[in-house]
């Protein structure tokens, strides 16, 4: 980058100008460097946060750490006197069955809009379902908790004559509707990546609207569906407020939708104001926060790879 | 090359009624076409004859395509197009109210200028239009091997792909993936092949190899085939239709229209002044 300063006083009045540096010139590289940093601070950011969770969990992992306890046992009790025991067991089936149930509500209902959305409408509407599905997608998380409390609650209760309302079924049902607008959308984005010539063709041999659709659209598009739903099992993994306020928030395996459950992330949130920083208790929820990164980041890969793998096609 | 020099071209007229009549495969009856605000086709009366191959020439933009997808209503995918007029397609009327559009596409195969292969294997290609007309209660899977290797050897692609049936159609080259496009439609028997300009995606060889094909399709099947192609026009067509700016200027014996042709626009095209 540095020019020869020399040269330049001494050739002042030389009219061939060809080291001339304009303010152009600085603008196209400050914006290139802006750019740049720009470019990687979202690498650096991820590479930090998992540093600084590893770091803060890592004495508890390399001290106090039973692998098998951490997986295996269903009794996460950290605050005990007798003995503080920190397994995960229960707060994992937790999570997994609320976004399993979660999935089980979403995906028929986004890939249910997607395919409206992407084969049935066009022009104006299509454009109003579009923008409404965005507007589902950014309903903050707390208002989806705060239904499931104050709303499916009671109606779970009525319903089902369950003492409780907090529970799977609840938390499943909420993670499920707040997943479904993004996986719709991403659902329909892979939809319309179909080239019109694969249903024209279809459609020129005499094929139904739903013949080109199930036969033609959907096998060509099931990669990016198959990543829209893997993302919202990311989703499910990584929300936090939402589970924390329809779960019920006790630890339990559960054995029927209707009981409660605490979630990993929700654990997390509920405790770590109140742990001594780098008391093992303290360790142990960053220990969490780890084995929730390494989750969600294999997850996303996943979808991402699968997506990607549908657009090089 | 047997040719049917029969056809006697009338000067002046927009339409030929050959005195002989041929049993006709498509007879379009003042057909006018709009998209949206703009004529595409203006009253076009032409009586295309069974079992020959008809080409269909004129310069870019005078309606060749819009013609073809008329004749098996794909141009009806198209917001805003509007028609007018009959088109007979073995005798019975295609935009008659009763008609099933699903059986009309049935006896009417359609290849087009890019080829498509669906993105599904090479045998789930043939089998595609077989699958979608033959009633459940039929279907019988047993007959589909005979049927895709029937389909593949008449396109002359079968000693190419047996061994690769499995493999997914879009990855072969352009020249099998248009042959595979015409193989496909052989299994429901149509009436009607429609060709919008099928080897101008392909490099010589692949036209060669496809016209070839066309023309031991010829006989079986009416085939009515866009092209900007003058040499594949006069080799590989029995009559020709001449249009320019959406009207039919004239249709007569291929041989004859090369030779000579009654109008001037025709003259003037073929002999490349429109470019
Ligand atoms: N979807 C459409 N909407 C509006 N106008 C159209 C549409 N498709 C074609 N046209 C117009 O109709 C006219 C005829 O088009 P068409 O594609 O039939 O021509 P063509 O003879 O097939 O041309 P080419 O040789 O370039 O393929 C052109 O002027 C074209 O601009
Ligand atoms: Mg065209």
């Amino acid at each position: 980058m540095p020019a020869n300063p020399a040269r330049q006083t001494t050739e002042v009045l030389s009219n061939t100008d060809f080291d001339h540096r304009d303010l152009d010139w600085y603008i196209d590289r400050g914006v290139q460097i802006l750019v740049f940093l720009g470019g990687i601070s979202a690498i650096v950011f991820i590479l930090g946060i998992f540093i600084f969770i590893t770091k803060e969990g890592l004495g508890f992992i390399l001290e106090d750490f039973s692998f098998r306890e951490f997986l295996f046992s269903p009794t996460w009790r950290p605050t005990s006197e007798l003995k503080e025991t920190y397994g995960i067991l229960a707060l994992v089936a937790g999570t997994a069955s609320v976004t399993g149930l979660a999935m089980l509500v979403a995906i028929p209902f986004s890939l249910g809009t997607a395919i409206f959305i992407a084969e049935f409408v066009d022009g104006k509407t299509r454009e109003y379902l579009k923008v409404t599905v965005e507007l589902l997608a950014a309903i903050p998380s707390v208002v989806w908790g705060f239904i499931g409390l104050s709303i499916m609650n009671p109606l779970i209760i009525d319903v089902f004559d369950v003492p409780v309302g907090l529970n799977v079924l609840n938390a499943g049902i909420i993670l499920g509707l707040m997943a479904a607008p993004i996986m719709t959308s991403i659902a329909e984005d892979a939809l319309k990546a179909v080239p019109d010539r694969y249903r024209e063709a279809a459609e020129a041999m005499g094929a139904t609207h739903w013949q080109v659709i199930y036969k033609v659209v959907l096998p060509a598009a099931k990669n990016g569906l198959l990543g829209a739903v893997l993302l919202g099992v990311g989703r499910g993994f990584g929300e936090t407020m939402a589970v924390l306020m329809a779960t019920g928030h006790s630890i339990n395996i559960p054995t029927s939708v209707f009981d409660s459950v605490r979630a990993l992330t929700a654990t997390i949130a509920a405790e770590l104001g109140e742990t001594a920083v780098g008391s093992p208790h303290y360790q142990a929820l960053f220990t969490i926060g780890v084995f929730l990164f390494v989750i969600t980041f294999c997850i996303n890969l996943t979808a991402d790879l699968i997506v990607r793998g549908i657009r090089k096609e | 090359m047997l040719r049917d020099g029969s056809v006697k071209a009338m000067p002046g007229l927009n339409h030929h009624t050959n005195a002989r009549s041929a049993p006709v495969a498509i007879r379009t009856r003042d057909l006018n076409l709009w998209y949206g605000q703009f004529q595409a086709l203006f009253d076009v009366n032409l009586n295309i004859k069974r079992g020959i191959i008809t080409a269909l020439i004129g310069p870019s933009g005078c309606g060749k395509t819009t013609l073809l997808r008329s004749v098996n209503r794909i141009n009806e995918r198209i917001d805003g197009v509007r028609t007018t007029g009959t088109i007979e397609v073995m005798d019975e009327d295609i935009y008659a109210s009763g008609v099933e559009l699903l059986q009309v596409r049935k006896q009417i195969g359609m290849v087009f200028q890019r080829p498509n292969p669906l993105p599904i294997s090479i045998r789930d290609n043939v089998l595609f239009g077989y699958r979608i007309h033959t009633p459940k209660e039929t279907l019988r899977h047993s007959d589909e091997d005979a049927i895709v290797e029937q389909a593949l050897r008449q396109v002359l692609l079968w000693d190419e792909v047996k061994d690769s049936l499995h493999k997914k159609a879009t990855g072969l080259s352009l020249e099998k993936q248009q042959k595979l496009c015409i193989a496909r439609l052989l299994p429901v028997k149509p009436e009607v092949l429609l060709m919008d300009e099928p080897c101008s995606a392909l490099d010589p060889k692949g036209t060669e190899a496809v016209e070839e094909l066309i023309w031991e399709l010829r006989g079986d099947y009416s085939i009515l085939i866009v092209t900007h192609n003058m040499a594949q026009a006069r080799r590989a067509s029995d009559e020709c239709i001449f249009m320019l700016l959406g009207k039919v200027i004239e249709h007569t014996a291929t041989d004859k229209m090369f030779v000579t042709p009654d109008r001037p626009e025709t003259a003037d095209y073929i002999e490349g002044r429109y470019g």
